[in-house]
């Protein structure tokens, strides 16, 4: 059977040369980077040599970078690590209702442990606005948290102006860059973030990486406590072969940023164009334009996700219905609520999130499979009958109707 | 994540459809939650003639939907009222603890089904 | 040049077994276990029979085991989620002087916020006595951690002693057994433990990795936040390779634990009486019996441990001077320090630690090596 993976927001492969360069890191250079014998030395060595790599990508400084094992340690790191060491200036911190859980879940135990989160709306496209932003900014402020693009809408969010906007407040700013870098041009100064979240296995690195980025003279604290490494700010033995994977895919990824950026965005749009040519009572999720080029998300009302996900599974096609991480849970998806869909059609969400790997030839299977299984599961519903929405007006889920 | 017999049902799911002269109809659940099932029966001598189903859902409410139709096909009424939502799950050979709760609701659908039927008698 | 290591204690080689293990899941099995397609079932089936590797390796029920990025982590996660969930019950934890920097900073942290800490101090051997921890226990306390093995002399402490002791007072327990799991067995219900720690890159698994055990029914609450991954306890898309190498890598130490443990103590008793024979006025630091079996700590007086350890590196010997964290630190180590240790020998220490690869030959080569080492420092130094 064909296997087509439309679901890159959840992971990636991992890119064979950044494989390659990470081997002989398990068995061959396998010292501990602390250690100053030979063995340690060689290893500290590439890592730096990552460090710079990982921070080229972005713009940074080498030292502005610290390691972590990946983009959930590395946002939890961030807002625990600005709201703790900023008490004394307040407590106040700005987000939104369509961040990742890694935020959400950080700002609300925040919330608990007595500081005060602001949690922005968005609209219907998912986008939060900068005057939103500014009106809620206070003398307690320390802290504002948007993501750079989302992970199931793949909404571009507008990051360079807040960061202005925080920087004439003289607030810090961070934003998840997760689901952005290596899709979208990610840059420090560009966006004007004090702090930036990248997570190595969404770009065709290894699981169990990531990085904060740290912008120079930011007051911020450490999470973790123990060895000292990564410059007193994350403890813990390094990740060696994982940090020289990292490193490696950053550079493939800002080298081929602009060639990605044109055959997956020709990819996605020959997506939208069908399904949403091709089917009645559905919608575009997210930003029409400002989107990253790989994601292509729908509402099918009527139907289930999850059913539907099972049902291309079978045809070998991988897609999502969500975030991964809560894609076995019932709750609707937080991001589509926020943006304004009812809970019903919330549940009918398709996710596809295409990668380099995939072909036309894989965009033209989908197309082809999707289809009969979406009128299988539309026959069985005992919701309005699509065919019968045209007449029945006073139906609850035809209101939802595009 | 699923056992084979709830992805064999999901694929293949028996008695799918409606009974437009239904003697008892039962619809649990509601979009919002993301699960809705309507069963629909027949009733023949006090034996269930024929039964179908209509789902939207998750792939256990697709699979606990088509098992209860082919448990109690048959069975007379007081025979259906003995299955629960576990019996069907255990007919499934089981599911994910999360699915127990929120998507096992197909046998509370049939009982609403034969109490429809009862109310409908009785007039 | 002839190049042997003995730093197992700093990290050690992947085993050929566990990276041949890990590759193949690195290239044929990339799927993020959370997602419920086949590539999303594959990586979960992945991890959970890695799971239980690790817990049968050490136990446990699967269900009781937690990935880590490794071995600090479980051990601040393990700390501070005890320490956060049992607050309103006491605010008083007991640990010893010579933990890890992982365990002792974490202490100062939650000290910070209001908890009350007890370091007890160690004897000669580097070894917390039972009477202390039972004398420091009150109506406060909630949770003890005390390490299995030490990293820097290897003593292995009375942990199944302080296990009973716990449960008698209803005291959670934790200990850190990233130092002792692959050279001597680790049972949690021998051991009496509550909350234990694991690590990946120090029984021949890859960085990157770790483990927390956490018996089922332990008050305790997660740190971190995010997807609801490792059953809401630990947030973050699973590190899928990684874990898998651990479960093998676990699998290995408990197989081969038995033949191993008494090939290294062979080896390291060689190597202890033959220095002792060969080198005047050198010292052993730890406990003479009670000791992992791959560790030695000596102190040689009247040379400086970082010049000793540069000249064993040009003769192509590594080997350490304490904790590979805090290597480049100029302080004595706290664990020689807390063990009355004086500073001049506490500074003056070399920690070898033996592993699979180290054949008799290497034990060879270094009796070679270290006398005119040795001998060549003390005759640069001045005379006291």
């Amino acid at each position: 059977m064909r296997r087509v993976y439309f679901d890159h927001s959840s992971t990636t492969p991992l890119d064979p040369a950044a494989a390659g360069e990470m081997a002989p890191y398990f068995t061959e250079f396998f010292g501990n980077p602390s250690s100053f014998h030979y063995f340690g030395r060689g290893v500290r060595k590439a890592v730096e040599e990552a460090r710079e790599k990982v921070a080229g990508a972005i713009g940074a400084d080498p030292r502005e970078i610290v390691f972590t094992s990946g983009g959930t340690e590395s946002v939890n790191m961030a807002i625990e690590g600005i709201a703790q060491a900023n008490q004394k200036k307040g407590n106040h911190i700005i987000t939104c209702a369509v961040e990742h859980h890694c935020s959400l879940n950080t700002c609300k135990s925040l919330a608990k442990k007595g500081f005060e989160v602001t949690f922005l709306p968005v609209d219907s496209y998912g986008m939060v606005s900068v005057d939103d932003i500014a009106a809620a900014i206070t003398d307690r402020t320390v802290l504002i948290n948007i993501m750079h693009a989302n992970n199931e809408v793949g909404t571009i969010q507008p990051v360079a102006e807040i960061g202005r906007l925080a920087r004439e407040r003289g607030v810090y700013f961070h934003s998840d860059a997760c689901t952005s870098f290596g899709r979208v041009p990610v840059n420090v100064d560009d966006l004007g973030v004090n702090l930036l979240s990248l997570s190595a296995h969404k770009i065709y690195g290894p699981k169990g990486a990531g990085a904060l980025y740290l912008r120079k003279g930011t007051r911020w604290q450490p999470l973790f406590h123990g060895g000292a490494q990564e410059r007193m700010r994350r403890s813990g033995t390094e990740n060696v072969p994982a940090i020289i994977g990292f490193g490696k895919t950053a550079e493939l990824a800002a080298a081929g940023l602009e060639h990605e950026i044109t055959y997956l965005t020709g990819l996605r749009d020959k997506i939208i164009r069908e399904v949403i040519g091709r089917f009645d009572n559905i919608r575009l999720t997210g930003h029409p334009e400002k989107r990253t080029p790989n994601l292509a998300s729908f509402c099918f009302e009527f139907i289930e996700g999850e059913s539907m996900l099972l049902h291309l599974d079978m045809q070998g096609v991988a897609a999502s219905s969500g975030s991964a991480c809560t894609s076995g849970s019932l709750e609707p998806s937080h991001v589509l609520t926020s943006m304004g869909i009812p809970p019903e059609v919330a549940h009918g969400s398709l996710l596809l999130t295409l990668g380099k790997n995939n072909t036309e030839e894989d965009v033209d299977y989908f197309l082809a499979v999707l289809p009969p299984i979406i009128e299988r599961l539309r026959d069985m519903s005992p919701l309005c009958h699509y065919d019968h929405c045209e007449v029945e007006e006073d139906c609850i889920t035809c209101t939802a109707r595009k | 994540m699923y056992s084979e017999k709830v992805m064999d049902h999901f694929s293949n799911p028996r008695n799918v459809g409606e009974i437009p002269d239904a003697d008892g109809i039962g619809e649990v659940g509601n979009p919002t939650c993301g699960d809705i099932m309507k069963i629909f029966i027949k009733v023949k001598d006090g034996v269930i003639d024929d039964i179908k189903f209509k789902t939207f859902g998750c792939g256990a409410a697709i699979a606990t939907s088509s098992m209860v139709t082919e448990l109690v096909k048959g069975k007379t009424i007081d025979e259906a009222l003995k299955i629960s939502n576990k019996t069907v799950a255990e007919a499934l050979d089981g599911l994910p603890s999360k699915k127990m709760h929120c998507s096992n609701l197909a046998a509370d659908a049939l009982h609403k089904a034969i109490e429809d039927y009862r109310n409908r008698s009785k007039k | 040049m002839r190049s042997v290591y003995f730093d197992h204690s700093a990290t050690t080689p992947v085993d050929k077994r566990v990276a041949a293990e890990m590759i193949n899941c690195i290239t044929g099995n990339f799927g993020n276990p959370s997602s419920i397609h086949a590539f999303g079932r594959r990586a979960r089936m992945a991890v959970e029979e890695a799971r239980e590797r690790v817990a049968k390796g050490i136990g446990a029920n699967p269900d009781e085991i937690v990935f880590t990025s490794g071995g600090t982590e479980a051990d601040n996660i393990a700390l501070e989620g005890a320490a956060r969930a049992n607050r309103e019950r006491g605010n008083h934890i007991i640990t010893c002087a010579v933990e890890h920097h992982a365990v002792l900073d974490i202490c100062k942290t939650l000290e910070k916020d209001g908890f009350k800490i007890t370091v007890l101090p160690v004897d000669a051997c580097g070894m917390v006595h039972v009477e202390d921890v039972a004398g420091a226990v009150s109506e406060k306390t909630i949770l003890i951690t005390i390490m299995h093995a030490n990293n820097e002399v290897g003593t292995i402490q009375p942990i199944p002693e302080i296990g009973r002791l716990a449960r008698e007072r209803g005291i959670i327990f934790h200990t850190d057994a990233v130092q002792s799991a692959g050279k001597i067995p680790v049972r949690v219900d021998e051991l009496g433990v509550d909350l234990l720690s694991l690590s990946g890159h120090k029984i021949y698994g890859p960085k990157g990795i770790g483990a927390l055990y956490i018996r089922s029914g332990t008050r305790w609450q997660p740190v971190s936040h995010g997807g609801g991954q490792e059953r809401g306890q630990r947030a973050g898309t699973e590190n899928v390779p990684g874990i898998v190498a651990l479960g093998k890598a676990v699998e290995l130490a408990a197989a081969e634990l038995d033949e191993e443990a008494a090939r290294l103590t062979r080896l390291r008793d060689k190597l202890i009486q033959q220095v002792t024979e060969r080198i005047s006025h050198v010292y052993l630091n730890g406990h003479p019996v009670n000791r992992v079996p791959n560790n030695i700590n000596f102190s040689f007086q009247d040379v400086e441990g970082e010049s000793l350890l540069l000249s064993l590196d040009r003769e192509g010997i590594a080997a350490s001077s304490g904790s590979a964290c805090a290597a480049g630190a100029v302080e004595p180590s706290h664990v020689l320090t807390a063990m009355g240790v004086p500073p001049a020998l506490a500074q003056s220490s070399l920690r070898i630690t033996l592993g699979r690869e180290n054949t008799e030959d290497d034990v060879d080569y270094l009796l070679a090596v270290l006398p005119p080492v040795i001998e060549r420092l003390r005759s640069m130094a001045p005379k006291s």
